[in-house]
């Protein structure tokens, strides 16, 4: 191994083989970098900006108890400086180099990078520096515009989802407030009793009364039978006798008594008319 | 500040002494479960600090391209060694 060279990086071993002061902060930038590459190159970048991906990641029902309802999603990711560099690596230095440190940091490598040339300056540089100003100015100028859109859609779906919820939740508090309408009304269970109870004891009375009619009329009628009967017996007794004392007097009337009786009618006539005619002459 | 004692295998790498590497060292686990737990563990936070929040930035997949350039140009290096300007340095 030559001085000054070193070697690359592998598993979380730092093999260190020059004591170039700088050799150690490019170690020390290259653990972090090896980290990040590792944990990014072993999945391809699965996700859009944005959090509109499945969250696959958060732990799922993992223990026993769950976390319901989901903690919501944090507004911001970690910061990044100049979009490559998270911020937790220049705080990581400041408390012993202060704010120029990664810069520092950052000049000493590119410096030695090039003087190794371990970075080799070829065509591809002056295509990637193309590439690298277009990207950049595009991102300045249409970024803010094109965030702005996705969070519209976003803000879409997320309002979408609480509709659904509000109503639901609407519905289920209207649910309650019922159930506690129903719980209120069967308060007044004992006045549906109470007039339950009235009609009942209504239907018994008008029962009662009915048969108390329909007793007095079949008592009235047998009790008119009995009356209708003795009439009945007292008439015919009447009529009987009548009858019978009738023909006994007309059987007791002979023929002779008969012919005596008339005899006697005449005479009696033709002395009254003597009588009134001697009365009219006078 | 050693609140509880934390066994060597349970610590992250960077709360790690550079005295006690060795040990965790062979305390990790490197059977297959192990290392694709590992990765997943990785990537979960990788991906729940940068890309799972509600507004993400560009960094979250500008350093993910970043790292891949980086990786493509080290594993193209022995390739892209013949560019160069001079012979010794």
């Amino acid at each position: 191994m030559k001085r000054g060279e070193m070697v690359f990086i592998k598993e979380d071993t730092i093999c260190m083989c020059c004591n170039f002061k700088e050799i150690f902060y490019v170690v020390l930038a290259i653990h972090f970098f090896d980290f990040r590459i590792r944990a990014a190159s072993a999945f391809k970048g699965s996700s859009a900006l944005g959090a509109g991906v499945l969250h696959a990641s958060r732990s799922l029902h993992t223990s026993q108890q769950s976390l319901a309802p989901l903690p919501p999603l944090p507004e911001k990711g970690g910061k990044v400086r100049y979009g490559l560099i998270p911020e937790e690596f220049f705080q990581f230095l400041y408390p012993k180099t202060g704010v120029t440190g990664p810069y520092m940091l950052g000049t000493g490598l590119l410096t030695y990078l090039l003087s190794k040339e371990i970075y080799v300056i070829n065509h591809e540089t002056v295509a990637a520096a193309s590439i690298g100003i277009i990207i950049i100015y595009g991102i300045k100028k249409y970024g803010p515009s094109v965030a702005a859109f996705i969070d519209k859609l976003n803000e879409e779906k997320v309002a979408k989802a609480q509709e659904v919820k509000d109503t639901a939740m609407k519905c289920l508090d209207q649910a309650v407030q019922n159930e506690k309408k129903e719980q209120w009304r069967v308060d007044g269970r004992h006045m549906l009793f109470d007039a339950k109870r009235n009609n009942v004891a209504m239907l018994l009375e008008i029962n009662f009364r009915e048969r108390l009619h329909m007793v007095t009329n079949e008592v009235k009628k047998r009790l008119d039978y009995q009356i209708d009967v003795q009439n009945l017996k007292k008439r015919m007794e009447q009529e009987h006798m009548i009858n019978w004392v009738e023909k006994n007097v007309v059987r007791s009337i002979t023929p002779q008594q008969e012919k005596e009786s008339i005899a006697k009618c005449i005479s009696d006539l033709k002395i009254l008319a003597k009588a009134t005619q001697a009365r009219a002459t006078v | 500040m050693a609140d509880k004692p934390v066994t060597i295998a349970q610590k992250r790498l960077l709360d790690v002494k550079l005295a006690e590497l060795p040990t965790w060292m062979t305390s990790c686990d490197f059977t297959p479960n192990g290392i694709l737990s590992a990765m997943r563990r990785g990537h979960d936070r990788y991906y729940n600090k940068y890309i799972n929040v509600k507004k993400g930035g560009i960094g979250g997949i500008s350093m993910l391209l970043a790292g891949y350039v980086i990786l493509s140009y080290i594993w193209e290096y022995d390739h892209i060694k013949h560019d160069r300007w001079r012979k010794y340095h």
